[in-house]
């Protein structure tokens, strides 16, 4: 009782003091610390693999911890389950959409709670209490609508309603930003304002610098599953909060947008995209005949909200997908009717956008999977050398600091980053290559790798490989390009000189919307199908 | 740059945490089989008791009847060389991604194909070349009935499973009525004797083995278990086969042609299961009889994910499911043999429901069943 009355005083809606969690051999927490005041939207930053993740969830009573202490509103809740959580008023959203595609809106949000009428669902009463509960957040989805048929910023209002549907008065958001365009970025911001204006506690996690200082009041650094300290996001900067998470100084892909233009794109042109169009499951078009040319010595940045086209693209490109229109070709070689092999050996590198599905074989030691796509180099005879797979995965791992440096461990026991710089170690530094695929090449990696990989690709560029760069991440693009595409539903909606190419410009063309502020630009032609 | 010479791995401790972590990936492999044994064991003391007999006597008698004489272990051993052919067919097969249940067809074709290739002979070919040349057919027997589901998954990406188990019947059936119609002995089920290939028993060279039907087709399944691990984990070939196995989009991004690797592994995974009916054909009674190896096909699976596709675990998995299978008739006075078929079954059970690639091989054909 005291405690209780205690922490309505101090008005501390959330507080973990010293918590520990291990996973086999990996320590995600150890003892790590949160205190998060009522009413306040709180930042945790940190690397990957910082053990953010880990203690949101256990705050959230997804799991318990091995040792410290988790209180709300001064309550011990230490070791509670989701249901008591939520029951507290305590809700997840996570990074991956929990949602039943097949379901409609209002189905998905009171699934486990139905309103029935006898034994039927009462949907008309499902619908109207989604509606009521829109109007009450400002966060507007029709209710009859399949989640199937949902943009990604739509599921994740979906996601947020159902936590609030619930009755969360915390609300723990696992890297909310990470799927959507700016302008739906915006939209979320409002969202999560309003709730913290209403009473309502926002925890967030996120890796983006830039969000956190918009966004946050208060901001608690992790690092390797301790809490590094709290502070107030008035009082510090982004390089101040990178060197807390990194206990170093980096330097911020957003302060290199000045320095990133030195590629001289006047090469020969390296990667020739001629009419390509490229069906999917779901529209015959889901690239559209475009075409583009990429240059030795340039990166080429394609920005977009994910799901117009991009991942087609790049499939496409690598021999992942078919094309149903249109001509690849790398230097002289006709790469379209060539296997992924084949392509490969003409020079083409592939760094995917799912490391987990593509990228990497998880299972596969991470010696294993330094080699794969480069099987024959390693192998005489059809038996693979293992000395040689061995001698790769130490220079490897030394070279990229690839942690731990265990070439016998699985590739699903690394953390993100270190999961991406073996990819990028193969793909970048194992081979010969004219011409480089970085799809989403930092997407869940931390700020330390992530400045690794931009260095990686400035200096392939600068080595005279054509980069060809997609990213859902808008800073990534504009900090990294020598020219910048704008894909929209399978085209390019403009191509930008890098000095043409800000936030302010790019950011209404990703979602569709023409400036009309004049001129193209010197950086080409956007008429469909046309040359650029 | 700093970043790249911060922290330079300590050589000495490489080593070291390599060798634990092979030991805590052997420990984490064998979790399941063995806890799945001792779910066994307790539900057979139960089993023992129910029929008013104790658990010690009656183990004890099974021991005994198997292990604890030769002629005894003759039989495992022979029982075990064809579960060891048709484990690994299924391991093999599961290391790619594929779930081969028709192990029993294949077997039956080989068997058939080695007699086959037997009688065609004539009378006093030199065993050096007559049983490499059965071998040989009874591979290529096997092989044949699996490219049928191979072609099928690789071209049109049909579910195995499926075509795999209707096979079976029509590879059985068609086998009966030839047995039936034009190649049997009169008044019997069986071909006549082959004219060579016959391999030699244990006891010619071992007399204490005299009676047992064990051979020496039992040391083409260990160069089968050697060559299948070889394969696996020491080629190109094998990388090839894990990964798609395991992640089949990753696979492909490394270059792998998916469908070639899932023909591949099911023609190996049919002749191996192939090469299985030559311990009864060219082994045991020289001549190919109908339903000699009935159920071996599909112990294969239990032998499979009771060694976890490992080949050495197939060696061993197939002792026990063979150790098992003699005991119920060393046991047979005391309890119905009876009560060992369900103690397969409960390891098998209790196997299946712990080992992960049965769940994923059970998910992805339910996915593949629902498209």
């Amino acid at each position: 009782m005291g405690t209780g009355d205690g922490g309505r005083e101090t008005g501390v809606a959330l507080r973990a003091v010293g918590v520990s969690k291990r996973f086999g051999v990996v320590r995600a927490n150890l003892g790590a610390s949160l205190e998060v005041r009522r009413g306040e939207i709180h930042a945790v930053v940190g690397e990957n693999g910082a053990g953010k993740s880990t203690l949101m969830r256990m705050l959230a009573g997804m799991y318990a911890p091995d040792a410290g202490l988790i209180e709300v509103e001064g309550r011990d809740v230490t070791g509670w389950s989701t249901r008591e959580a939520i029951a507290a008023g305590v809700g997840m959203v996570h990074q991956h959409f929990m949602l039943v595609p097949t379901l409609t809106v209002a189905e998905n949000l009171v699934l486990g709670q139905e309103l029935t009428k006898g034994v039927q669902l009462d949907r008309a009463g499902a619908e109207a209490a989604v509606r009521s509960l829109c109007e009450r957040t400002g966060l507007t989805v029709d209710p009859r609508r399949l989640v199937s048929d949902l943009t990604v910023g739509e599921a994740q209002r979906v996601e947020i309603l159902k936590v609030l549907y619930r009755g969360a008065k915390i609300l723990i958001l696992d890297e909310p930003t990470a799927v959507l365009s700016p302008p739906e970025v915006v939209e979320l911001w409002r969202v999560l304002r309003r709730l913290s204006s209403e009473g309502g506690t926002v925890v967030l996690i996120t890796h983006k610098l830039d969000e956190v200082i918009e966004i946050s009041s208060t901001i608690t650094v992790m690092r390797a599953g301790e809490t590094v300290g709290q502070v107030r996001t008035d009082e510090t900067t982004p390089a101040g909060i990178a060197r807390m998470m990194v206990g170093r100084d980096v330097r911020l892909a957003a302060e290199m947008e000045m320095d990133g233009g030195r590629g001289t794109g006047d090469g020969r042109a390296a990667l020739r995209v001629a009419g390509l169009t490229v069906p999917s499951s779901r529209r015959p078009n889901e690239v559209d005949n475009l075409s583009f040319t990429v240059r030795a010595g340039e990166i080429f940045g394609i920005a977009g909200v994910e799901g117009n086209g991009q991942t087609e693209l790049i499939e496409a490109i690598a021999g992942l997908r078919a094309a149903s229109a249109g001509s690849i070709s790398l230097g002289e070689a006709d790469l379209a009717k060539m296997s992924v092999r084949e392509r490969s050996a003409a020079g083409l590198s592939h760094i995917p956008e799912d490391r987990h599905r593509r990228g990497l074989v998880l299972e596969y030691s991470v010696g294993d999977n330094l080699i794969l796509g480069l099987q024959r180099r390693f192998s005489v005879n059809g038996a693979l050398q293992r000395e040689r797979v061995q001698a790769n995965a130490t220079r490897r791992i030394r070279e990229f600091d690839i942690r731990p440096p265990t070439p016998a461990l699985p590739a699903r026991a690394l953390s993100g980053g270190n999961q991406q710089k073996v990819v990028v170690a193969r793909e970048m530094r194992g081979r010969e290559y004219s011409v480089l695929l970085a799809s989403q090449p930092t997407r869940g990696v931390d700020v330390g790798a992530i400045e690794f990989i931009h260095a990686q690709l400035r200096s392939a560029r600068d080595a005279g490989k054509a980069v060809l760069l997609v990213s859902a991440d808008l800073v990534e693009v504009l900090a990294l390009s020598d020219r910048v595409a704008v894909m929209y539903e399978g085209r390019f909606v403009a191509v930008l000189d890098r000095g043409e190419a800000t936030r302010e410009r790019v950011g209404p063309l990703m979602v569709g919307v023409e400036t009309g502020d004049g001129g193209r630009g010197t950086g080409g032609s956007a008429e469909p199908g046309g040359e650029v | 740059m700093s970043l790249i010479n911060e922290a330079i791995p300590d050589p000495a401790v490489a080593p070291l945490s390599r060798l634990s972590s092979r030991v805590g990936r052997a420990t984490a492999a064998l979790l399941p089989p063995l806890t799945a044994l001792l779910i066994a064991a307790v539900v057979g003391d139960l089993l023992i008791l129910s029929f008013g007999q104790s658990p010690a006597a009656v183990f004890k008698l099974l021991l005994e009847g198997t292990w604890g004489n030769a002629y005894g272990f003759g039989q495992v051993i022979y029982k075990a060389t064809t579960l060891t052919f048709t484990g690994l067919a299924v391991a093999i097969g599961i290391r790619a991604g594929l779930f081969n249940i028709g192990a029993e067809g294949q077997l039956a074709m080989g068997g058939f194909c080695a007699a086959l290739v037997g009688l065609l002979l004539p009378v006093g070919t030199p065993a050096v070349v007559a049983i490499p040349l059965c071998l040989a057919g009874a591979a290529l027997g096997g092989a044949s009935v699996a490219s049928v589901p191979g072609v099928l998954k690789a071209r049109f990406g049909a579910s195995e499973v499926i075509v795999t188990i209707m096979l079976n019947f029509i590879t059985l059936a068609f086998l009966n009525w030839l047995i039936a119609t034009k190649l049997n002995v009169a008044e019997s089920l069986h071909t006549p004797e082959i004219n060579a290939g016959a391999v030699a028993r244990l006891s010619s060279v071992i007399d204490a083995f005299r009676g047992s039907a064990a051979n020496f087709v039992l040391l083409v399944a260990l160069a089968a278990a050697g060559y299948v691990g070889w394969y696996l984990f020491r080629t190109r070939a094998g990388y090839d086969l894990r990964a798609v196995g395991l992640q089949p989009e990753a696979a492909e991004y490394g270059g792998v042609k998916v469908g070639s690797v899932w023909l591949r592994a099911m023609l190996m995974s049919g002749a191996l299961a192939g090469l299985g009916g030559t311990n009864y054909v060219l082994g045991y009674k020289q001549y190919y009889e109908e339903g000699f190896a009935a159920g071996a096909g599909f112990l294969g699976i239990a032998v499979a994910l009771v060694g976890r596709n490992h080949p050495a675990g197939v060696v061993v998995a197939a002792l026990l499911f063979a150790t098992l299978s003699q005991g119920g008739l060393a046991v047979n006075a005391v309890v119905p043999k009876q009560m060992v078929d369900v103690l397969t079954a409960v390891v098998i059970i209790a196997v299946a429901t712990s080992v992960p690639e049965v769940q994923r091989l059970l998910r992805s054909t339910v996915r593949g069943g629902a498209k």
